[in-house]
């Protein structure tokens, strides 16, 4: 009988791979997901809309459908912040990089 | 008896087993389901809806209809395929979905009203008045309705998980995964072969054909040898793929002691991770049938599970059987079961042209039409050129045509193709990366194409990681014709039934297609086609091909619907993979942990660690005496507690002053080495989340702490300013909690308690004054950390050790300080004394509360910018005028309830005139009465004033007093002196 269908889904742990530029394939579950890697540009505070461009930066996210960078803490590994690029839609992971290179690189841009 | 000769059966040995209480015998190699067709059991179980009585239709885990309840007390399992179950001696299983036993079952009258019973019959019933939906009708459904049961007992058996890697992973042992996993094992490469079965071989097994004019037998135990001396190569037998991940990750459970009567030291089932660069999807076919009127008696299963339980099993539901196919399989069956002396009835072939392959009475161009036999089928009924015949026989099988075993290749929504050749969905281009399908799973139905493809998709796959694999040759097997017309189901006036486990007919399919339900999906939810444990293994083409007639289009234009994992049910005991009981999430045990055991303390949770809640004396009956005693003894004389639990980061370079001015509301840069100063961190979005204190222990290195519920996330939070904020500044960050052993030293008498631990270190006010810190060494010679600091408002240290000497330190400590009358206390004396002093906590800093509201506002430094400073300042924010306050009772006897909300005295009680409210209550031993911390509007200029504390919950109110938060030496003299 219909109702009686309990179904009970497997929800199982993500099972994904990331290439960590350091330490080779990791499995997911090493590490901790922040989200996007856009929190990296911190706004300037002494910038005259500096509230506004906190708040846009606070509380505002793109969420596209396709290639994403994003922000992964390797909490139960070497504790490097990476900026893995991931397709949100098939979950290939297109590559990751030190999130500390690429802040850096980012700093040295913009002077 | 209905025991043929051979097979692969033991027959020198007998195992006795029961079901529904009779004693049956049969053998090693036995599945549950062929040991009861051998002793001439047809009726296993009751439908799901109609509770129609059922037998076994399959030989295999697409089982839908013999589902039973196997073993007893705590490990009784419902829904067991029996066509899964290997025999044990001792073994016991039950039919389900029966009252009050499988022959009479008083639910059967739910038969009689089928046609209430029809698809959507639950939308469209049930629903008014709406209130009784939960309590009158899902109740009573479920129980008519159903599967099995379980014990309610705890799973005595122990689970576990493992991970593996591989190049190749071959799902399926039958000659496409046999000949996929030599071609790569030969190669060199790190192979996997999983199979669900207890045996290697697939259908070689169920067949009589030859390999090489040799039987098959032969072939699959040279490989057996060899596969043994291929040290790259490992074989799990009884181990089900059941999901596909990303990135070539593979789930997996192996069935380790399934076929036991009981585990005996071993685990029960393991659940692999198999990371594979590259799979092979050799999960060979399943067969259908053909829905016709009364299809679903006990007696009437696949004609190759028929010819699987003859072969291999030596087993046939009856002396007399009858086939009904249309293809050249449904000819094999006869064949072979005539060849072990069954009688053949006839062999009923949808095909005009069909040609008999023996000496049987062959009906070319006819469709079976009917069924008889309550509990079992008696005869068939079969139309030809416009006549009718009933003809007598105990078993018929059906031959409907071969489904491949697509359901893995589409769990990354990869949807199968039509093939109109094979009549039957293939996997689809847009599968699983890496997963490649072949032999039956591919549509290569015969034994020769499905070794080529085994072979040549395992070169394919292992030539793209770079693995050369040589081409072998196999064995030459018969080659055998398919030629399958389309013919899915008969139709007919009565019900024929397409998904056997969740009772879905013809007619409920054309119901659905009359109401509106043309798209596939709708047809599934609507009906349940395919919703039942087997996901409709045996069932969804039939029902998608009866909707195209329905439509008039092609199956390929109606589409299908897909498989999700897992393959077959996943025992929620294996996915915990062990993590029960203390295992489940392992506390964290402090340094003093066995120290306070032994001194009979009463621990608590606080997540992640155990903590000691407090210590019961002798004669103390309740709690409260102990803390209270605790609390008393801190004010009055020394209390030692372990403080270790508290997070602890190590901040070490050239800017680590500049950087934790950046991540402190409050200046760090300025603290002079050898001072502690508290400290508060806010979140971006201008709340605070965490306090601690800071300690300068040189120009280069600080010691931060936080609380102990955040020392994971600040550290994080830590290394993220470090890594993606500030990556130019030169600071090295680690935690170090577990390193040391922490323990409060606090009440009047903590100085000369210490001065007789401290190497010649002078603890003079003068010398190491109230927040000062100092590296040192005690006890002769121990490295040790002491801070100046306390959360209890006393004079008081925290003195920090390598955490291995935790134990030890307290031990000297309670030694020493015995005539200074030292007393252990626990979390819960630690909060009540710091409740007394106002100091906020989790209650307070929850993430909501903004610094001014925590009286804290100063901390924020207007000076510099900081994490979270920007966004404090926010008009909403620094708006909030509600002030941490502290309130006492009017009548000192009157409770305090945490949560109450806060009104004027006579004012009304809603949400507009809600004041605030009240976040923490004890009772403090020092005030004699109970006291509150609460967030007040305008709680400053209130001082005095009595306001009402309503709890509606409880219908409860108090008269309370503002107060100041600081119930004890507001001025802070003891603290300093």
């Amino acid at each position: 009988m219909k109702a009686a269908l309990v179904r009970s889904r497997t929800y199982s742990e993500v099972k994904m791979l990331i290439p960590h530029p350091v330490l080779g394939l990791r499995d997911a579950r090493e590490f901790a997901y922040l989200g996007d890697a856009r929190l990296i540009d911190r706004p300037d505070p002494s910038a005259p809309d500096a509230e506004a461009a906190f708040c846009d930066y606070v509380y505002l996210r793109d969420n596209p459908a396709g290639a994403h960078r994003e922000l992964w803490f390797h909490e139960h590994g070497d504790h490097s912040w990476l900026v893995v690029t991931r397709n949100t839609i098939t979950h290939e992971i297109l590559g990751a990089e030190l999130a500390h290179d690429v802040a850096l690189a980012r700093k040295r841009s913009v002077k | 008896m209905t025991r043929l000769s051979g097979g692969l059966i033991d027959r020198t040995q007998t195992l006795n087993f029961k079901f529904d209480g009779k004693r049956y015998q049969g053998h090693p190699g036995d599945t549950l389901a062929s040991a009861l067709l051998a002793n001439g059991v047809r009726l296993i179980g009751r439908s799901f809806k109609y509770h129609r009585p059922r037998g076994v239709l399959s030989a295999g885990s697409e089982e839908p209809n013999a589902l039973v309840e196997l073993r007893t007390g705590p490990r009784q399992e419902p829904n067991t395929r029996a066509t899964t179950v290997e025999l044990f001696e001792g073994l016991e299983a039950r039919s389900q979905n029966r009252w009050p036993s499988l022959g009479f079952d008083a639910m059967a009258i739910n038969d009689l009203f089928s046609p209430l019973f029809t698809a959507g019959f639950y939308y469209k019933t049930f629903m008014w008045p709406k209130s009784f939906w939960e309590k009158v009708y899902e109740p009573a459904i479920r129980r008519a309705a159903g599967l099995g049961s379980i014990s309610m007992q705890a799973d005595p058996d122990a689970y576990d998980r493992g991970f593996l890697h591989c190049d190749l992973l071959v799902i399926g042992g039958g000659p496409a995964g046999l000949a996929a996993a030599l071609t790569a094992a030969r190669s060199g490469a790190r192979v996997i072969l999983a199979e669900e079965d207890f045996r290697l071989g697939g259908r070689l097994l169920c067949e009589t054909e030859t390999l090489g004019e040799a039987p098959p037998l032969d072939w699959i135990s040279a490989l057996e040898s060899e596969f043994e001396s291929l040290p790259r190569l490992r074989v799990m037998s009884r181990t089900t793929v059941f999901g596909v991940y990303d990135h070539g990750i593979y789930g997996a459970v192996e069935r380790v002691s399934d076929h036991l009567a009981q585990p005996r030291g071993r685990v029960r089932q393991t659940l692999w991770r198999i990371t594979a660069k590259r799979a092979i999807l050799a999960a060979g076919a399943i067969e259908r049938p053909v829905a016709f009127a009364d299809n679903d008696r006990p007696g009437i299963m696949l004609a190759g599970a028929m010819r699987a339980y003859a072969n291999r099993w030596a087993a046939c539901p009856s002396e007399r059987v009858a086939v009904f196919t249309n293809n050249e399989n449904g000819h094999r069956t006869a064949c072979d079961l005539a060849a072990k002396g069954v009688e053949i009835a006839a062999v009923i072939d949808a095909r005009p042209e069909a040609k008999a392959r023996g000496d049987y009475r062959l009906i070319a161009g006819g469709v079976v039409t009917g069924s008889r036999g309550r509990l079992g089928l008696t005869s068939i009924e079969f139309q030809t050129k416009g006549r009718s015949e009933w003809i007598d026989c105990g078993a018929l099988g059906v031959a409907g045509g071969w489904n491949p075993n697509v359901h893995l290749a589409s769990h990354h929504r990869g949807k199968p193709t039509w093939n109109e050749l094979l009549l039957a969905f293939l996997p689809g281009e847009y599968g699983p990366s890496g997963l490649r399908a072949a032999g039956a799973a591919a549509g290569r139905f015969s034994t020769a194409e499905a070794l080529r493809s085994g072979a040549e998709t395992a070169r394919c796959a292992l030539a793209d990681i770079g693995i050369t694999a040589k081409s072998l040759n196999f064995p030459t097997p018969e080659e055998d014709a398919y030629k399958i017309a389309p013919v899915f189901h008969v139709p007919g006036r009565r019900r024929a039934w397409v998904d056997f486990q969740n009772d879905v007919t013809v007619k409920d399919i054309k119901l659905a297609h009359a109401e509106n339900m043309r798209s596939v999906e709708h047809l599934k939810r609507y009906t349940t086609l395919g919703m039942a444990t087997d996901q409709g293994k045996t069932a969804n083409v039939i029902g998608l091909a009866v909707m195209a007639e329905l439509t008039g289009k092609t199956i390929r234009e109606t589409g299908t619907t897909i498989f999700r994992p897992p393959y077959t049910p996943v025992a929620l005991a294996v996915l915990g993979g062990g993590d029960i009981g203390p295992h489940f999430h392992p506390p964290h045990l402090t340094p003093t942990h066995r120290w306070a055991e032994a001194q009979g303390a009463v621990f608590d949770e606080s997540s992640p660690w155990r903590r000691a809640d407090y210590f019961r004396r002798k004669g103390e009956t309740h709690w409260r005496q102990s803390v209270d005693r605790e609390a008393q003894a801190v004010r009055s004389a020394v209390g030692l507690c372990d403080v270790s639990t508290l997070g602890k980061i190590d901040v070490q370079g050239t800017d680590a002053g500049q950087f934790l001015d950046r991540l402190y509301s409050n200046m760090m840069s300025t603290l002079k080495v050898g001072r502690v100063r508290y400290g508060l961190m806010l979140r971006e979005d201008g709340f605070p989340y965490d306090d601690g204190t800071c300690a300068r222990l040189a120009d280069d290195h600080y010691v931060v702490t936080t609380t102990t519920g955040n020392a994971g996330l600040v550290f994080r939070n830590m290394d993220f300013a470090r890594q993606c904020l500030w990556p130019e500044l030169d600071v090295q960050l680690i935690s170090t909690t577990e390193a040391w052993a922490q323990i409060a030293v606090a009440g009047p008498r903590s100085r000369a308690l210490l001065e007789r631990v401290v190497d010649g270190f002078d603890l003079s006010n003068y010398a190491f004054a109230f927040m000062a810190c100092a590296e040192l060494t005690v006890c002769g010679g121990l490295r040790a950390r002491l801070f100046r600091v306390s959360f209890v408002g006393e004079l008081g240290y925290e003195l920090a050790v390598p955490a291995r000497y935790g134990h030890a330190l307290m031990n000297r400590l309670m030694e020493m300080g015995e005539d200074l009358e030292v007393t252990p206390f626990g979390v819960e004396a630690l909060s009540v004394l710091g409740m007394e002093k106002g100091h906020v906590g989790g209650a307070q800093l929850n993430g909501q509360t903004t610094a001014e509201m925590l009286g804290l506002g100063k901390m924020v430094s207007q000076k510099k910018d900081a994490i979270g400073a920007i966004m404090s300042r926010r008009e909403g924010l620094a708006g909030n005028k509600r002030r941490l306050m502290g309130l006492q009772p009017v009548e000192p006897g009157s409770k305090i309830v945490v949560g109450s909300h806060l009104f004027a005295e006579g004012a009304a009680l809603n949400h507009d005139t809600d004041q605030g409210w009240i976040t923490s209550a004890c009772y403090s031993p020092h005030v004699g009465s109970m006291i509150g911390l609460a967030f007040l509007e305008n709680g400053y200029e209130r001082l005095g004033e009595v306001i009402m504390a309503a709890n509606p919950v409880e219908g409860e109110s108090a008269r309370l007093r503002v107060v100041s938060s600081h119930f004890v030496d507001a001025e802070g003299v003891r603290l300093r002196g």
